[in-house]
């Protein structure tokens, strides 16, 4: 009789699992590497793991290769480091964050986008235009925050190797451990090295910089699902080398003499930061987070006889409440920032140290009727001993006109006190001399950054041929109420540091078509018009070393995995700049003279990966491959110590051609 | 020993009946809602947010399940379940009518169960 019952038990769980496997059904929509969002008040797109690995990608700022939104410079002949550009404005102007802390500012500005390894990202968000207020008052033009691996849901292995024909060497080892199932842990190690010099343009100096990085980051995660509670912990500690100059220059016997011209910087940094956030029982649209963060960065460099050293200590803490007013569809959040930033900085041997501290509260709503219509309205106020205390608005609407389209508004204000030295060190490796023309303001004599964001923007989805399409169009504008202008339009022997007296604008306007020619055949195309406008002393020019028409296009073709985990990838981004405005040259002797502007070219670059298996992995690519090269990239090269030296003047890629090859193996 | 029984017993009753009487301001149900496509659930969520109350509501179009977190002081379970038939949906206990479910966009027109 007991059995019985028993029996139908077991009956009824297996017909439950029967019925369970009928019910799954597989979708098999292949995740994309830019997601767009139509719901999102915002205009953030998310750049997934995917599409990193799409490029040769040894760092952040190598990642924004195959994106129309971010343009990627080439910001001096020595050090090779690439700069990133929104709306036509360099990095200072961006906020930009590492899982919503600020993490590439002050001392960090030049060179800290090249401290975080492509590998150990997870996704990118990055937003156009105005942005939260939440992180703080400085993003002018927009915002990007990484996100790295998590713990809790890494794989145990993974190693990715990585070498190209500039010789340049890279490997990234992470290992993660579940330690229980609240507990998690990474390790993350990587190191980069280039060691061979190469002058592939005869002017007798390096091409790109002799360098060494080591990089290691260990991240812990605490996670409990049933109290609510996550933490992450993070330690993280970088040493980076560069060596750059002539050919012969030996740092040992030649650092600061006039016998070769030659450069060094050396970067210490190490991070601590921590987040813990609670999401409250039975009320899962409330919740607190407390974040800090350490950090102590450490850049002693050298550019021929300049000498450059700075120190930042900073410490960063964010309180966030996040709730509801009534229901979900009115949310709000708000907290309290406090940032703590001391620098020892010494230009030459001039001592421009300084101590900065802000406090600020923020309130931010969002409504979000669910259906059409959404809108962000955020506001904060923040107390700094050099910029005051001030109000900074910001707002963004969403609207759904009709089906699959998308239209958004936003505007904000910025302010932000501008790092002159650290944000145009490539400069120190000039004959320049450096002057800063006004004295009463706070900040080196200059008084804060305060700009105006307005953009506008449209998508829309729809059907071509049975495939899927989108078009999008966005107009932004900033307006600089003031600027610490960098001017390199008087003269080229000097470079001169003053508060705005005019206007500065910048406008930009970009055209996106999207297509999925067949299934796994996609099209990326953006055409970008930048005006960029300054009023120097000199009269008004647009911003030097930035073109005002670009077109970019990104063709990726993918085969169909096979069952075993096979697949082949193709890419190829095509990027053509127009001319670009270039620092004022005029009265250097012919040899050493540019002209006003640049020649428009294209460059290529492509990439195949071979994936053999779920697990393991080879790609090899090739960037440039038209081998366009700037003809001069050095001025005065022949007399480095002489009056017309410049390295700062770069429009185009200095090295030629560029191959490579890497792999990628992971244990699941 | 029996009367600690019954002590106890006593005293679950009387704790039970409190907090039957405080009402729960964090109430979460997930109950059946019948509707077809995205349409339906932005009809479905936005008369379930229009009873006071309601703090969040989330209809999966797959399950058909409503996921509700209520503030019962305000309105109950059953004010949520009329709201939604009111638009032309059905629940468990309220039914919509026929001219509600008729009026539903072609496209919303679910199987009703009867």
């Amino acid at each position: 009789m007991k059995i019985t019952p028993l029996l139908i038990m077991l009956f009824s769980v297996s017909f439950c699992l029967s019925q369970e496997k009928i019910e799954e059904i597989k979708v098999t929509t292949t995740k994309k590497g830019i997601q767009k969002s139509l719901s999102k008040t915002t205009n953030t797109q998310v750049v997934t793991s995917k599409e990193l690995l799409k490029a040769a990608c040894c760092n952040l700022a190598e990642s924004f290769e195959t994106n129309p939104s971010i343009d990627v410079n080439f910001s001096d002949a020595l050090t090779g480091t690439k700069q990133i550009k929104m709306l036509g404005l360099t990095s200072p102007y961006l906020m930009i964050t590492e899982e919503n802390i600020p993490s590439v500012r002050g001392a960090s500005q030049a060179y800290g986008l090249s401290f975080t390894p492509g590998t150990w990202v997870e996704s990118i968000q990055i937003t156009k235009g105005a942005g939260s207020v939440v992180n703080g008052f400085e993003s002018i033009s927009g915002q990007i925050n990484t996100e790295l691996l998590k713990p809790s849901n890494d794989i145990p292995f993974f190693l990715n190797a990585y070498g190209s024909t500039d010789s340049r060497y890279e490997v990234n080892t992470h290992f993660n451990r579940k330690i229980s199932d609240k507990w998690a842990t990474s390790l993350f190690i990587h190191g980069n090295t280039r060691v061979a010099k190469n002058d592939m343009n005869h002017d007798h100096f390096l091409d790109n910089p002799l360098g060494k990085q080591a990089n290691v980051m260990n991240r812990w995660q605490y996670s409990n699902p049933e109290t609510g509670w996550v933490t992450f912990l993070n330690a993280r500690f970088m040493n980076d080398e560069k060596q750059t100059g002539e050919y012969d220059f030996n740092p040992d016997t030649d650092k600061l003499t006039t016998n070769h011209w030659g450069s060094e910087i050396n970067t210490n940094r190490i991070d601590l930061s921590s987040k813990v956030g609670y999401v409250f029982k039975d009320m899962p649209y409330q919740s607190i987070g407390f974040q800090n963060a350490f950090t102590n960065h450490d850049q002693q460099s050298y550019f021929g006889l300049n000498q450059y050293n700075i120190k930042q200590k900073s410490y960063y803490s964010n309180l966030i409440f996040n709730s509801i007013i009534d229901n979900t569809m009115n949310k709000f959040a708000t907290g309290l920032n406090f940032t703590y930033d001391k620098y020892s900085e010494f230009v030459n041997t001039n001592d421009v140290s300084r101590i900065d501290n802000s406090a600020g509260a923020f309130f931010e709503y969002t409504y979000d009727n669910n259906d059409k219509f959404s809108y962000i309205i955020g506001g904060r106020v923040d107390y700094h001993n050099r910029l005051g205390v001030f109000f900074t608005p910001r707002l963004h609407v969403r609207y759904n006109p009709w089906e699959k389209s998308v239209l958004r508004f936003s505007a904000g204000r910025g302010k932000r006190a501008a790092n002159i030295y650290a944000e145009n060190q490539q400069l120190f490796a000039s004959s320049r001399t450096f002057s800063v023309l006004d004295s009463l303001g706070k900040i080196y004599g200059l008084n804060p950054e305060i700009a105006w964001n307005y953009g506008v923007s449209f998508s829309q989805n729809f059907l071509l041929f049975g495939k899927s399409a989108d078009v999008g169009i966005d107009f932004y504008r900033t307006d600089f109420q003031n600027q610490a202008i960098v001017d390199v339009m008087q003269s080229p022997q000097e470079v001169s540091f003053y508060n705005l007296r005019g206007k500065s604008f910048a406008n930009s306007l970009q055209f996106e078509f999207n297509y999925e020619i067949v299934k796994h055949f996609n099209l990326r195309t953006a055409y970008k018009y930048y005006d960029i406008s300054t009023d120097y002393l000199s009269g008004s020019y647009q911003r030097p070393l930035q073109a005002k028409h670009r077109f970019f296009s990104n063709l990726e073709y993918a085969t169909h995995i096979s069952d075993e985990g096979q697949q082949w990838r193709l890419d190829a981004t095509f990027n053509w700049f127009g001319k670009q405005q270039l620092p004022n040259t005029a009265s250097n002797p012919a040899i050493d003279r540019l002209p006003d502007f640049s020649p428009s070219f294209a460059i290529i670059n492509m990439q195949v990966t071979v994936q053999q298996s779920s697990t393991f992995e080879m790609y090899f690519g090739g960037e440039n491959i038209g081998n366009y090269r700037q003809r001069k990239a050095i001025l005065g090269a022949d007399n480095p110590f002489g009056p017309n030296f410049d390295t700062s003047i770069v429009y185009a890629p200095v090295f030629g051609q560029m191959f490579y090859a890497g792999l990628r193996f992971k244990i699941k | 020993m029996k009367n600690i029984l019954i002590l106890m017993t006593l005293l679950t009753v009387v704790f039970t009946a409190q907090s039957q009487d405080k009402k729960n301001r964090n109430a979460k149900y997930s109950i059946d809602v019948n509707g077809n496509c995205d349409q339906c659930q932005k009809r479905i969520q936005k008369a379930a947010y229009s009873v006071s109350g309601v703090k969040s509501a989330n209809w999966d179009i797959e399950s058909h399940q409503l996921s509700l977190i209520l503030n019962e002081e305000k309105k109950s379970l059953l004010d949520v379940k009329t709201a939604i038939a009111k638009v032309g949906h059905d629940t468990d206990i309220v039914k919509a009518t026929y001219e509600d479910y008729s009026n539903l966009h072609s496209c919303c027109k679910y199987e009703r169960k009867e």
